[in-house]
């Protein structure tokens, strides 16, 4: 089965960010960039489907040049090649450009199954993977919490998550899917896995290497800009109970009927 | 002079720290409060290839260099001592003789099981009668047809009681001294090997800690490691890694004292600020930020050479004995930051107060460390002692 | 590109989804500024409840899209129905509720159509002739506020619980346009086998008005027994955060943090939870937050509107008792 999985490198969730003054972004001085969690299972996911079947996972990404430390892992968890599209022209992309420029480079390649993460953990937006099965052509299934693929390869039931239960959908191959955090547990790279992707190819692509114009998919063509990063909104300051148990109860009880009006 | 990891390096470190704080954190304490061999998370360690990591990858191993053995080491020890302590054995004191010294046959027999997870080492050298002496040990191998018989007792065998395979070192011939004895590999499964006392211990405590008993032991004549009379030097070199690992210990547990300390500093209160704002308590943390990172640059500085294929003796010794001196003494100061909580097992500072010590003991005393290095400093060629 | 304000109408079980009402809301508030038509475009079959329901919250006109092929969600039949009414009528702007469903949708049609797309909105607005949205980014860690440029409609996916439910007594009775739907059933790839509802005492997580969750400090599975019992008196939903999870104490789904789900309820009453990052991610856009811990240094305490050092398994029966005696007063 030849299998894709799209991969994007943010920043570390574990750590908190800072804003630059001016609010244009993050300050990205001693960030650690890592792969997006969400596809470090889709990478898994792609993992298990070529353990039952056979054939390749390749990992693709729209990124900078570092954007290659993030397919490394992907590398290292097993996947057998990467390729990124890095082109200067992309700054300021919007979701549809990049899912434009993923969807020039999977054209390029066999495709039974193309996997992407739900989500991208710093716009935390759901756009891309929709999209690129758009531009694919390809039916889709999203939010994926479960995947189990018939024997022939032909097609696979999923289980996607939906408010107050889960839908069980049929979806033909070829497809792209979106995953869920739940779908699996995502292996860690080995050791042994780290010190074979050092010999693993990234093939490293431009948009002209694609045949696309930077009036495509650029900034040129975007159609949402970030005008401003700001901070949550502080939260005033609370104060703390003090008393015995009677006391605290009162006190929440209190704070539930005058301030936040539940009862 | 180039001070930046390589990007393996760095994916190494960040792979073995996240797999630590999911895998190893959350159960460290329980580890040492109802002692048990962590069988899963030693398992799952093996999956990831941290069992074997020095060992080529033909055999199965990861083929990391020893630079990126320390970081591992590090990473595993600051979540908990005594499982780091169960995997460095494996590595330093079983794989890496059967890598430098073993037979093709040998290699391909042992290698890949003890990297799988299928298989643990453990290593026999200390005997009652002979800890710092270990040269002069009695156990004896007496040629017997295709066999060698081992008789003897070895303790303070880490992972001796889960062991299935063994690396023995017995007298085989008249010379006293490192001379005369040899290596064996001897599996529990062979007639004649059993498990004495099982030690309980200050710290380190779901690492087993051993008595073995040989009594007629039969090991085929192909379980020989090495030449006959090469043991002494097997041990020998086989501890120059082994300090590495310990080395690295040390240093993994220094950082999680100065990691607490410094958390519990930053948010616990008193007099109505922080106490991280009190003078005594920053020179302190200062004091032991800046150990650590002497007894890391050390523990480095030693892999580097390894890996060189330098000798790297004193430089191992030196690690060894500044890092485990470093671990006792933040973690003393960490209980101290503390104060009464320090004292409490709620709190893990307790646990790496009671690990440290192991580390200014075990694979060569601190004096026996001293006088190694201070034998290379004034170049003896002459030894009186094999050390 | 006209000036009229599109509102997606989710439904299940002949009814619209709150978060499409809400949205009627939003669109509400934006058709000051822009001065369309608030339209309420209703896709599926058998939809005469669906549109009584949304007739009197203040849509002007309904776009009924009826077509026994659209019984059922599937992401085919749907985007060809509104990626063909948006091409036709050209509003400009479509909102979208951000669900499942919502966010399966929305990012094809815009493919479709090459319309700009901005996703988990918590507020819109119309400005300079564009539409502007702030966004949660980085985890939560930030707000983006994102233009929406260039000609042809916006879409906008648009978190639940942002703007209030209109009142269902509006004076307006919208025109009801029945739009033909053309559709082919070898156009829809996918087929849904089923879909199983998971049944709960407790109301669902994402949609619930008060939030009591269990962290570290319950214990045990048992002693989630008291958080059910207080939910019952309170009419509020139960979570964890992620140990009780990892411990095997409840179920994956009542995870809340970056593991887990992202809640904004009106109150979020954290019992035994520290406060780490992770968890907060998933709830910090709680309006009120109270914290009950028996740890002073507790990091939830530094976020918590009310904060309780003490004792949870004395506070919280005790509480029930207190909140069923103010509510039989009543």
């Amino acid at each position: 089965m030849n299998i894709i999985v799209c991969v994007k490198q943010v920043p570390d969730t574990e750590a908190p960010i800072r804003i630059t003054p001016d609010g244009s972004g993050i300050d990205e001085t001693g960030v650690t960039l890592v792969m997006n969690y969400y596809d470090e299972h889709a990478t898994e996911a792609g993992l298990r489907l070529r353990e039952q079947f056979g054939g390749t996972v390749t990992l693709v990404s729209v990124g900078p040049e570092r954007a290659k430390e993030a397919l490394r892992t992907g590398l290292a968890m097993g996947a057998d090649d990467a390729v990124l599209v890095s082109d200067p022209a992309l700054n300021g992309a919007d979701h549809l450009g990049v899912a434009r420029v993923l969807a020039a480079v999977i054209k390029t390649l066999p495709h039974d199954a193309v996997i992407c993460g739900k989500l991208s953990t710093d716009d935390n937006a759901t756009t891309v993977g929709a999209a690129l099965a758009e531009y694919l052509g390809l039916p889709q299934a999203t939010a994926v919490a479960h995947l189990e693929v018939d024997a022939a390869g032909t097609g696979a039931v999923v289980h996607r998550e939906v408010e107050g239960g889960v839908e069980v959908l049929a979806v033909p191959f070829p497809a792209l899917l979106t995953v869920e955090r739940s779908l699996n547990e995502p292996r860690y790279p080995s050791l042994p896995g780290i010190m074979k992707a050092k010999r693993k190819e990234i093939k490293t692509l431009t948009l002209e290497n694609l045949g696309l114009a930077a009036a495509e998919v650029g900034a040129a063509a975007a159609r949402t800009a970030l005008v401003r990063l700001s901070p949550p909104p502080a939260r005033k300051a609370g104060r703390m109970v003090e008393g015995d148990t009677e006391q605290a109860v009162a006190a929440i009880l209190a704070f539930l009927v005058d301030e936040a009006k539940v009862l | 002079m180039d001070f930046q990891l390589t990007d393996e390096h760095r994916m190494i470190q960040a792979t073995v720290r996240e797999f630590a704080t999911k895998e190893i954190l959350p159960r460290a304490a329980a580890l040492d409060h109802s002692p048990t061999f962590p069988a899963e998370i030693i398992q799952k360690a093996a999956a990831l290839g941290l069992m074997g990591m020095i060992v080529p990858e033909r055999y199965g191993g990861a083929g990391v260099d020893a630079v990126g053995y320390v970081l591992v080491h590090e990473e595993l020890a600051r979540a908990s001592a005594g499982v780091q302590t169960i995997i460095t054995v494996n590595n330093s004191l079983v794989c890496d003789p059967i890598v430098y010294f073993g037979t093709e046959e040998q290699k391909r027999r042992y290698l890949p099981r003890l990297c799988s997870g299928a298989s643990l080492g453990c290593y026999c050298l200390t005997e009652p009668a002979h800890g710092s002496d270990a040269m002069s040990l009695q156990a004896s191998a007496r040629r017997d047809g295709g066999e060698w018989s081992l008789r003897g007792t070895k303790v303070f065998v880490t992972n001796g009681v889960e062991a299935d395979v063994c690396i023995v070192y017995a007298r085989t011939g008249p010379e006293p001294g490192a001379r005369g004895i040899s290596a064996f590999i001897v599996e529990k499964r062979f007639p004649g090997i059993s498990v004495g006392k099982v030690e309980k211990k200050l710290g380190i405590k779901c690492s087993s800690t051993a008595e073995i008993v040989l009594n007629d032991c039969r090991v085929p004549a192909s379980n020989l490691l090495g030449e006959p009379g090469t043991g002494g030097k097997i041990a020998l070199s086989t501890l120059d890694g082994g300090r590495l690992g310990i080395a690295a210990q040390a240093v993994g547990i220094a950082r999680a004292a100065l990691e607490e300390a410094t958390a519990y500093a930053a948010s616990r209160q008193q007099f109505g600020r922080s106490i991280g704002e009190f003078q005594a308590i920053q020179w302190m943390l200062a004091d032991m930020a800046t150990r650590t990172d002497a007894a890391r640059l050390l523990m480095l500085r030693a892999a580097y050479l390894r890996q060189q294929g330098t000798r790297y003796t004193r430089e191992a010794s030196m690690a060894k004995l500044f890092a485990s001196e470093t671990a006792m003494w933040a973690t003393h100061k960490a209980v101290q930051i503390f104060g009464g909580y320090g004292y409490i097992q709620d709190y893990p500072v307790e646990r790496y107060f009671r690990d440290a010590k192991i580390t200014e003991i075990y694979e060569g005393t601190s004096e026996v460390q001293r006088l190694v290095i201070a034998r290379s400093i004034l170049q003896m060629t002459k030894v009186t002692s094999d050390w | 590109m006209g000036a009229d304000i599109w509102v997606y109408i989710e439904h299940a079980e002949a009814a619209p989804k709150k978060v499409s009402l809400e949205l009627l809301s939003c669109a509400r508030s934006l058709s000051t500024e822009l001065g369309g038509n608030i339209v309420a475009f209703v896709p599926g079959s058998k939809i005469d409840q669906v549109i009584a329901a949304v007739g009197s919250r203040g849509a002007d006109i309904i776009y009924a899209a009826e077509h026994p092929l659209l019984d059922t969600y599937t992401t085919d039949g749907y985007a060809a129905v509104l990626a063909d009414a948006v091409r036709a009528e050209s509003p400009a702007i479509v909102l979208v509720g951000s669900t499942a469903q919502g966010r399966d949708l929305a990012p094809r049609v815009a493919a479709r159509l090459g319309a700009g797309i901005v996703t988990d909105c918590a507020t819109l607005a119309w400005r300079d002739g564009k539409v502007l949205a702030t966004r949660p980014m980085y985890t939560r860690k930030a707000i983006g506020t994102v233009r929406v440029t260039g000609g042809g409609p916006c879409i906008a996916v648009v978190l639940p619980a942002m703007y209030p439910l209109p009142d269902a007594d509006s004076p307006r009775r919208p025109e009801v346009r029945r739009r033909p739907v053309h559709l082919d059933g070898k156009a829809i790839r996918t087929s849904v086998r089923e879909v199983k509802s998971v049944h709960r005492e407790t109301i669902p997580l994402i949609e619930a008005n008060v939030i009591i969750s269990g962290g570290r400090g319950m214990k045990g599975p048992e002693n989630f027994a008291i958080l059910d019992d207080l939910a019952r008196a309170l009419g509020a939903a139960v979570g964890s955060s992620r140990p009780p999870v990892d411990s095997g104490w409840v179920p994956h789904d009542y995870e809340i943090g970056q593991t887990g789900k992202t809640v904004s309820p009106q109150v979020y009453l954290a019992c035994g939870i520290s406060g780490a990052p992770q968890h907060l991610a998933g709830m910090s856009g709680s309006k009120y937050i109270v914290a009950i811990n028996k740890d002073p240094n507790a990091p939830m305490f530094q976020v918590a509107d009310l904060g309780v050092v003490g004792d949870l398994f004395e506070i919280i029966p005790k509480l029930a008792e207190a909140v069923r005696k103010a509510k039989s007063q009543h």
